[in-house]
């Protein structure tokens, strides 16, 4: 009978919660919201040495959190989520480390395709972005089957961005754009000998060119528009190699709550200064 | 005599010697700036002896080699300060704006705050300091505005950066210097060949300048060096790709802190790619009242990051 009172008491006060954040987010709508938001998940090793947690447990709390963030962000309009889930640089951890977090993932990777996970429940895209080849095959083939699994969804997208660094896929982008750059060139050069016997100097000078356009066709976030805002949890202020060439103009937040931490409040602050600065920085885009 | 020999030798930190053509004696604001700095009599000699010799000697360097380096304000450690401090320089024209004068004066005002922190870094150590001044962005202000900024870049390099030269700075300009006015791309060009050979701290100021175009002038010089067989397109890796950055030309081209002022928190498209690993600090001090304690708050906040790199620390 308790249990029975005990539970009733909890569906309802979840219901009235969700009930005031519906209410929170629709006030919050009555200014513009983020298309999207990037998230560096820092300090979840912390969070399990503050807490006594054994290893590996500060990043199983930190999936539940980002659960969570990803349900508020999907609820509020939010379209684009990317998160930080593993940088090429965390490859220079304790192997022990290194294979906890790829058996994690592993896991929480299969779960995505569980009906009853949010991917399906917020119709999802899911996008695994990174330097893939780095990543062990069991995980690659993982990721690879939930792009596919999702690649109809269309309401929201969410970018997990694993052997990732934003120096490596610019890198990548440049080589790929000027790959292709040269084989146009190239390609053009001979057209234009067989057709006119000669070369137009200008023409070939033009099309040798790299422009903006050929280094974001081949960047590996190039499904998303530029973040609006970046969050990097725990208080450190640094970009550690993520979304340097998106993030040329995004707000950046740096709460001190340790990812595992960080709740709908964060979120609420984040947007609440994005609408501060919103108007100034579409100004701005206009002009440029 | 000896007090005959000190006068000549003060006489000569002033004006800086003679000049071998017309005999005549060169006095600059710089100079006079050294007299502040004791001179001990053996050094006072010794420039005498340098002067009779007939060379032109420069006076500035001997100042700076007599004179002790400043201790570091307390709460600093000077194995923990920083190589590379970039500072994006913002509010001038908001800090104007709430005085009732013309961005013009904001401007010049954080010219004035630039001058002092050069001056900081040069007695605390910094290698290499680094301004955001011009924006590739910045040309969609008012045509006004615009020429006024540019008129004033080239009155701060030609009169206020020459005061650098004594405290062997080296300055270099980075950007697309094509765009911009003839006469500020001359006075650019003479201040970085003369003081191209200095030791001291290398300042980097941004003119006509963005990440994005350092970015896209990096990969337009890789595409040239691949179509004239200079390269293969396979061997384009990132330490290749980081050579072909402007920011290059510095012995520590990547910064260690990036300072915003004004409280906005976003890089505005200055560094993108060499701030990959960068600790940031926002300060809510619009630039021109940006203080000496300040940016000692900036340094210690610094001082306390721990820097992981992504890898190993818990």
């Amino acid at each position: 009978m308790e249990n029975k009172i005990e539970s009733y008491a909890r569906s309802s006060v979840g219901s009235l919660v969700n009930h005031m954040r519906r209410l929170l987010f629709r006030v919050l709508s009555t200014g513009p919201i983020p298309n999207h938001i990037a998230f560096i998940l820092d300090g979840n090793r912390r969070y399990a040495k503050k807490q006594n947690l054994g290893e590996g447990m500060g990043h199983r709390a930190g999936f539940v959190t980002l659960m969570s963030l990803m349900k508020y962000c999907y609820e509020l309009g939010v379209k684009y989520v990317t998160v930080y889930a593993f940088s090429i640089d965390n490859f220079k951890r304790r192997p022990e480390e290194v294979q906890s977090l790829m058996d994690l993932m592993l896991e929480k990777i299969e779960g995505l395709l569980k009906e009853e996970s949010i991917v399906n429940q917020y119709g999802v895209r899911v996008y695994f972005v990174g330097n893939l080849k780095l990543l062990n095959a069991p995980v690659r083939d993982a990721a690879e089957k939930v792009m596919k699994a999702t690649a109809n969804n269309n309401k929201s997208i969410l970018l997990i961005c694993v052997a990732y660094t934003s120096t490596d896929e610019i890198t990548h982008a440049a080589q790929e754009a000027i790959d292709e750059k040269w084989g146009e060139i190239q390609e053009s050069s001979k057209a234009s000998i067989a057709q006119n016997g000669e070369i137009s100097q200008e023409k070939h000078e033009g099309n040798r060119t790299i422009k903006v356009a050929d280094i974001e066709r081949h960047i590996y976030m190039g499904v998303a528009p530029d973040p609006d805002i970046l969050v990097r949890t725990s208080g450190e202020t640094r970009l550690s190699n993520f979304l340097l060439w998106q993030t040329s103009t995004c707000l950046l937040y740096s709460p001190k709550a340790l990812w595992p931490e960080i709740g709908l409040r964060h979120l609420v602050w984040a947007v609440l200064n994005f609408q501060r600065v919103h108007p100034y920085l579409e100004k701005r885009r206009k002009q440029v | 005599m000896a007090c005959l020999v000190s006068t000549c030798a003060k006489l000569a930190f002033v004006f800086g010697g003679i000049n071998p053509t017309t005999l005549s004696l060169q006095a600059t604001p710089a100079k006079q700036h050294a007299l502040r700095f004791p001179f001990p009599c053996s050094s006072i000699i010794r420039c005498s002896e340098s002067m009779a010799r007939g060379a032109r000697t420069n006076v500035l360097s001997l100042v700076k080699a007599m004179q002790t380096q400043e201790a570091l304000p307390k709460g600093l450690k000077p194995e923990l300060m920083p190589n590379h401090i970039a500072i994006i320089s913002d509010g001038n024209r908001r800090w104007s704006n709430e005085k009732g004068f013309k961005s013009q004066l904001g401007h010049r005002n954080g010219a004035r705050v630039m001058k002092e922190i050069v001056f900081l870094c040069c007695n605390w150590g910094i290698k290499v300091v680094s301004f955001f001044a011009f924006s590739t962005e910045n040309w969609a202000r008012p045509k006004e505005q615009v020429d006024a900024l540019m008129c004033l870049f080239e009155d701060v390099i030609q009169t206020d950066l020459q005061e650098f030269m004594g405290y062997n700075v080296r300055i270099s300009f980075i950007g697309d210097k094509s765009k911009l006015p003839k006469s500020l791309q001359e006075v650019m060009a003479t201040v970085e060949d003369s003081t191209r050979g200095n030791m001291g701290l290398h300042l980097m100021i941004a003119i006509n300048y963005s990440g994005r175009y350092d970015i896209m002038q990096a990969s337009r010089s890789i595409t040239s060096k691949v179509k004239d067989g200079f390269l293969q397109v396979e061997d384009i890796n990132e330490t290749l790709f980081e050579k072909e950055l402007e920011t290059n030309c510095a012995q520590f081209p990547n910064p260690d802190l990036l300072i915003r002022t004004s409280g906005e928190q976003r890089i505005s498209n200055f560094y993108l790619w060499q701030l990959a690993y960068t600790e940031v600090f926002f300060s809510v001090k619009k630039f021109p009242d940006f203080e000496e304690e300040d940016f000692i708050e900036a340094l210690i906040s610094f001082q306390k990051r721990e820097r992981r790199y992504g890898g190993n620390k818990y």
